[in-house]
């Protein structure tokens, strides 16, 4: 099989930290424009990192996103440690959220989080220990 | 991109390679090689800081000059109204318009009429727009060039309605035509520009294949001899004021949104600002709002790079005619609305998306590409000295992987291993 050339690079996220969030899916967004990934796909991963960034400053201690990219897919792994998710299914839902107040004033915690990250991704999958932290690897091929 | 004529140039001779253009710009589009600034023409996006920050006065726009208007029998003036803002406040726009006949052109027409009816036909569009929102405005140049260049899936967010530069320029040479009995093409119709974007949008209208402007004259440029006319002028304040409207606020942050129907608006002036503000919406934010007005000068165009006054208190002289003025509508709104459903302010085809050029056009090189750029990336100091001449590690980085520079053209790791080197060379001696 011949090798294939993957682009890997992981950028720590601190959760409650609103003066740097957002910064690791802008410099995702970045580097996908300098690969020449077409605009559209671009904008499906900046929403799906943008919203999985958020999810771990908005509801976990601290988390890793890592971005990889094959000449086949971008692929976003997301890992944070924090309280997790009790029901999967039930925050899949649109409009769905444990937002407390707080969060909501700041404009976030509409419950769209989740589903729009599923909305734009060909794959995804979501893994959680409640207690432990929440796992999420997107896909978009190319 | 590329082909396109440039909106300044590099004067060589008078380049000392200081660097202040390197850092102003916005889009990392500047290199000083051989301690000369060279403009890398395809992330060039025209907005003129590198002008405002040079100080040498080594970069200049490419305006031109009264001698380039001698191939047309009938000149007409068309300011930016950015220019009402450039004299003492007694001095109204139409002193102004007057004093342009005095110092060269044969005619002078008001374009801030056009400002009001453009924000009229923004209000119709917005109430017919489905599409996603905000809305963002095509009126500064270097603003659609950034969402071309940078923010290319949001290019069908940019309102396809003519500036009102072009909708005056148009007008005015129709009218002038027909009263004078001259052919179109003898009547030359000049921008007074504050910036060298709009020169760009003259050479290069965007979307359209010409533009109804025959050329563009920095504010800057005129500003002495318009001076002395308004000065040798015997009763240059206190006109009848002949010129009003909404549309007088347009060169001032905020102003074209103040104009508009709606207050889901939101106005951000400088280029930094704009991308930030961009981000956002393309992470999907801000759609609870209907209009985007963006400028790539932190005041809007009354603080472009070729404007003279202070750009504080060119905008308060703005306001101030605003207050005095801007209620008295300029046109009839409902002939506006008519002409709107004729497609009088209509833009042809669409904004293409212009990415900046990706590491490789091939993705799977380029991703190798990016690869070793990160590895380059995390050896450089990450300082964003400038020393090599790119403007920061990441830029240099890249120039590295697509062989415009070397390694060795990093001053701090040429430094460091030198000094590894001689730390080494002295622990020799001494065991020797």
């Amino acid at each position: 099989m011949p090798e294939v050339s993957i682009f890997t690079q992981r950028f720590e996220v601190r959760g409650r930290d609103f003066t740097s969030a957002g910064r690791a899916s802008t410099a995702v967004k970045e580097i996908l424009k300098e690969i020449g990934i077409p605009p559209a796909t671009v904008r499906r991963a900046a929403i799906a990192a943008y919203e999985a960034e958020m999810n771990v400053v908005l509801y976990a201690r601290r988390g890793t996103l890592e971005l990889q990219v094959s000449p086949a897919e971008i692929r976003l792994l997301v890992q944070d440690e924090g309280d997790g998710i009790p029901d999967i299914e039930l925050a899949m839902q649109e409009g769905y959220s444990t937002a407390s107040e707080e969060i909501r004033e700041m404009g976030f915690g509409a419950g769209m989080g989740l589903p729009n990250i599923r909305k734009n991704s060909d794959e995804f999958r979501i893994e959680s220990v409640v207690g432990q932290g929440t796992a999420l690897d997107i896909r978009i091929r190319l | 991109m590329g082909e396109e004529l440039r909106s300044v140039r590099v004067e060589a001779e008078r380049c000392r390679g200081r660097m202040a253009c390197l850092r102003a710009c916005p889009t990392e589009a500047i290199r000083v090689r051989n301690g000369r600034a060279a403009i890398l023409e395809d992330r060039c996006i025209d907005c003129g800081e590198c002008v405002r920050a040079c100080p040498n006065g080594a970069i200049q726009p490419l305006t031109e000059s009264f001698r380039d208007f001698a191939r047309f029998r009938y000149t007409v003036a068309l300011p930016s109204p950015a220019l009402y803002g450039q004299f003492r406040r007694e001095i109204l726009p139409g002193a102004i318009l007057r004093a342009l006949t005095r110092i060269g052109f044969d005619d002078a027409s008001d374009l801030a009429w056009a400002g009001e009816a453009v924000s009229v036909a923004i209000d119709e569009y917005l109430a017919e727009y489905r599409g996603p929102l905000p809305l963002i405005s095509p009126f500064c140049p270097a603003v659609v060039r950034l969402v071309q260049a940078r923010f290319p899936a949001l290019v069908d967010q940019l309102v396809p309605i003519d500036s009102p530069m072009e909708i005056a320029a148009r007008e005015v040479k129709l009218h002038k035509a027909a009263h004078l009995g001259l052919r179109i093409e003898e009547i030359g119709v000049i921008y007074v520009t504050p910036c060298p974007a709009k020169i760009v949008a003259v050479e290069f209208p965007p979307r359209k294949r010409v533009s109804y402007l025959d050329g563009a004259i920095a504010i800057a440029d005129l500003y002495q001899p318009l001076l002395a006319a308004l000065a040798r002028e015997s009763e240059p304040v206190g006109e009848v004021q002949t010129v009003h409207g909404l549309g007088l606020a347009w060169p001032v942050l905020g102003g074209q949104a103040a104009c508009l129907r709606t207050e889901d608006t939101l106005a951000v002036g400088g280029l930094r600002e704009v991308a930030r503000i961009l981000e956002d919406v393309e992470n999907g934010k801000l759609s609870e709002l209907q209009y985007l007005e963006c400028h790539a000068c932190p005041q809007g165009c009354c603080s472009g790079p070729l404007t003279v006054d202070n750009p504080y208190f060119a905008r308060s002289k703005i306001l101030h005619l605003v207050s005095r003025y801007g209620r008295q509508p300029s046109r009839d709104r409902e002939q506006i609305r008519a002409l709107y459903r004729q497609g009088y302010f209509a833009l042809p085809g669409r904004f293409p998306p212009q990415p900046f050029p990706p590491l490789d056009t091939d993705i799977p090189r380029a991703i190798e590409k990016r690869s070793r750029m990160k590895e380059i990336l995390e050896a450089l100091p990450r300082i964003d000295c400038g020393a090599c001449g790119a403007p920061t590690c990441r830029s240099f980085a890249e120039d590295v992987v697509q062989g415009r520079a070397a390694l060795e053209d990093c001053a701090v790791l040429t430094a460091e291993q030198a000094r590894r080197h001689r730390h080494t060379a002295l622990a020799e001696g001494i065991q020797r």
